[in-house]
């Protein structure tokens, strides 16, 4: 593809792996910078901007800057409702997603095609063009928890969950797999006596380890991920998650060593999951190319 | 004859298994989509101890209004043009024209948005909300130009590690690295690397061009602000479309490839000829879903500058959000997320059109 003017086999690897390797670095010193930054105190932090050493770890170097983060912002709290809200909103929506993908490829209802299309035609409407009147919604919607009948769901968890759970794309990721499973296993067990709850847990969902993992990574990068929803809808810390919780760093005279140390929580979770499922999350995000 | 035994029909398990994922999407997608159009209709707000009204069009003409206003140049009691320092013709005040003006009634209110000169005469154009007529530009120019560079440079990636080298699965993890790292996150540390004077980008140029940069402030000037944003914008989610490509690229039969080594094709014409048109399906994913994305623009705006400088960085969801949570005014934020959909529609719609399978 990439035809070099030499005929010099090593010559056209080494610079094959050069260019390779520039572009990494494109990638990865944003990010090293971050963790680096996060470890020095503000005024070398500064300093180091001009030269090699705002990306290594040297100088002065010490935890200081995410003891304060913590001291700011109550963190650990922030942390805690994010992992509860993308958890919980992460296995039900499995659930859900799975048996409505489940009914679409094996079970034959009125009205099935209609709303296979619904499901198809929501993937084109982004979340962003029914946010507002959804904050409007919600805000007017009942609830009836451990403490009695209210109305209203702002400021809570599951206003948070709840508008999250069921999806189109994962429904359909579901929907695209089953597809694929062997029909006569699904006859071969409902003729011994399986009901259709035991063929969808006991024989459809073993045999989906890579599409849950698919979903559930996908689910789980957009959950984590909210802002534009939990801004609108958490005006009480107590419920906020740790991407809400950055706006107590956005002052004007911005303590850089906190927010970069704060950046660093909020990010090494993530990260250090992906590169312990590399091939799941590559192979996640490239099964929602097939689609088309 | 059915096609299939076990597809007699199960309208009681059916519905059961389908109705918790199916009734959450109609709860909290579909309605809220209808809510959208009508409560755009009305002057519903979030907070109002009166029942909203039905107002028919008039968010959608409070905001997309424009109008035309023609000005004649003064001129002194002889009749001459009057002319400033520059020489330019000198020319009325247009508040003159848009407030309490009984003879302009279809300029009353609105704001400069842009002018030209016409022979003699200044040509204004109006603009009912100025804000979101320039929310509405931003947007669109942001995709515009991210749409097709993160594509194209998505592509280059996916064919750069495409290639049959040790250790290329490195290379893929670390491209791929910033898509995982949150747009918030990644906002915030870009504002720091494109600040004015401390910034790493700054520094960097610095260093590279030995003392010659003269340091920016890429995010408080109106002229980088926008490009900036779309600069990290790509960064960070160019990774998730290079997978895509790259699955599209691994479809390719191989023996078509070896097809072309055979008839000896350079490499241009294998791209032209065996790779590109195996990858047109890819291709239309890839852009309708860069461009849904692109719409979307807000949480790099919310966190990098809050729209500014002089509004250079406003876009349609930013405003809808200002609008309709800000400002409670849940009729004008539906509006405007009504136009957003109708326009990621209708791109949409264009691009399946005009990248369809020709015969």
């Amino acid at each position: 593809m990439f035809q070099l003017d030499t005929d010099n086999p090593t010559l056209r690897l080494i610079v094959r792996y050069m260019v390779l390797t520039l572009i990494a670095l494109i990638f990865v010193t944003p990010i090293l910078f971050m963790m680096m930054s996060s470890l020095k105190p503000d005024q070398q932090l500064l300093a180091d901007t001009s030269s090699i050493k705002a990306f290594l770890p040297i100088g002065d170097i010490s935890f200081d800057n995410y003891k304060a983060a913590f001291e700011r912002a109550p963190i650990g709290m922030f942390m805690l409702n994010s992992l509860l809200v993308t958890g919980v909103t992460v296995v039900l929506g499995l659930l859900v997603c799975s048996m409505a993908g489940f009914s679409f490829v094996f079970l034959n209802w009125r009205g099935k095609s209609i709303a296979f299309s619904i499901i198809l035609a929501t993937l084109i409407v982004p979340f962003e063009t029914i946010a507002i009147p959804m904050l409007l919604m919600v805000s007017k919607l009942p609830w009836l928890g451990l403490d009695g009948f209210s109305w209203g769901w702002l400021n809570s968890y599951r206003v948070q969950i709840i508008p999250f759970i069921a999806d189109g794309l994962t429904i359909f990721l579901f929907a695209q797999y089953f597809k694929d499973l062997p029909k006569e296993l699904i006859e071969a067990s409902r003729i011994e006596g399986c009901s259709w709850w035991q063929v969808y847990w006991r024989v459809v969902m073993p045999l989906s380890g890579p599409i849950i993992a698919t979903a559930a990574i996908l689910k789980f990068l957009a959950m984590y991920n909210q802002y534009l929803w939990p801004i609108m809808v958490t005006q009480q810390e107590q419920y906020r998650p740790v991407l809400v919780g950055l706006q107590y760093f956005f002052q004007l005279n911005t303590a850089w060593g906190e927010v970069m140390a704060y950046l660093t929580i909020i990010t090494v979770p993530v990260l250090a999951f992906y590169l312990a499922l590399q091939r799941a999350f590559i192979a996640s995000i490239a099964s929602t190319g097939v689609k088309g | 004859m059915k096609k299939n035994s076990i597809l007699t029909r199960h309208n009681t398990t059916g519905w059961l298994f389908a109705s918790p994922g199916f009734g959450l999407m109609l709860l909290f997608i579909v309605i809220p989509f209808i809510l959208a159009i009508a409560f755009s209709l009305t002057n519903q707000r979030l907070m109002s101890p009166n029942a909203a009204e039905f107002v028919g069009l008039e968010n959608y003409t409070n905001m997309l209004d424009v109008g035309i206003l023609v000005v004649d140049p003064e001129i002194d009691a002889s009749g001459n043009i009057l002319v400033d320092k520059n020489g330019d013709n000198k020319y009325p005040r247009l508040r003159k024209f848009t407030r309490n003006n009984p003879d302009y009634p279809n300029v009353q209110g609105m704001k400069e948005w842009f002018s030209f000169s016409w022979g003699e005469q200044k040509v204004a154009i109006m603009a009912s909300d100025l804000v979101f007529m320039k929310a509405l530009v931003n947007t669109l120019t942001f995709v515009a130009f991210v749409a097709p560079i993160q594509g194209a440079l998505a592509l280059i990636l996916a064919l750069l590690i495409n290639q049959p080298l040790r250790g290329i699965q490195i290379f893929r993890s670390i491209y791929f690295m910033p898509v995982v790292v949150s747009i918030v996150v990644v906002s915030l540390l870009w504002r720091f690397i494109y600040d004015g004077q401390n910034g790493l980008l700054n520094s960097v140029l610095n260093t590279l061009t030995f003392g010659h940069f003269k340091a920016v402030d890429w995010l408080g000037n109106q002229d980088t602000a926008l490009g900036s944003i779309m600069a990290m914008s790509i960064w960070q989610a160019v990774g998730f479309h290079m997978i895509i490509w790259l699955s599209g690229l691994q479809t390719i039969s191989p023996t078509l490839y070896e097809a072309a080594k055979i008839e000896g094709a350079s490499p241009w014409q294998t791209f032209r000829y065996v790779t590109w048109p195996g990858l047109r399906n890819t291709a239309v994913l890839v852009v309708i879903v860069i461009t849904m994305q692109a719409f979307s623009l807000f949480a790099q705006i919310d966190v990098m500058t809050s729209g500014g400088p002089l509004d250079s960085t406003q876009t349609i969801v930013y405003q809808a959000v200002e609008r309709g949570y800000g400002k409670q005014d849940i009729s004008g934020g539906s509006a405007m997320s009504v136009v957003l959909f109708l326009l990621v529609l209708s791109i949409s719609l264009l691009q399946r059109y005009l990248t369809r399978e020709k015969n």
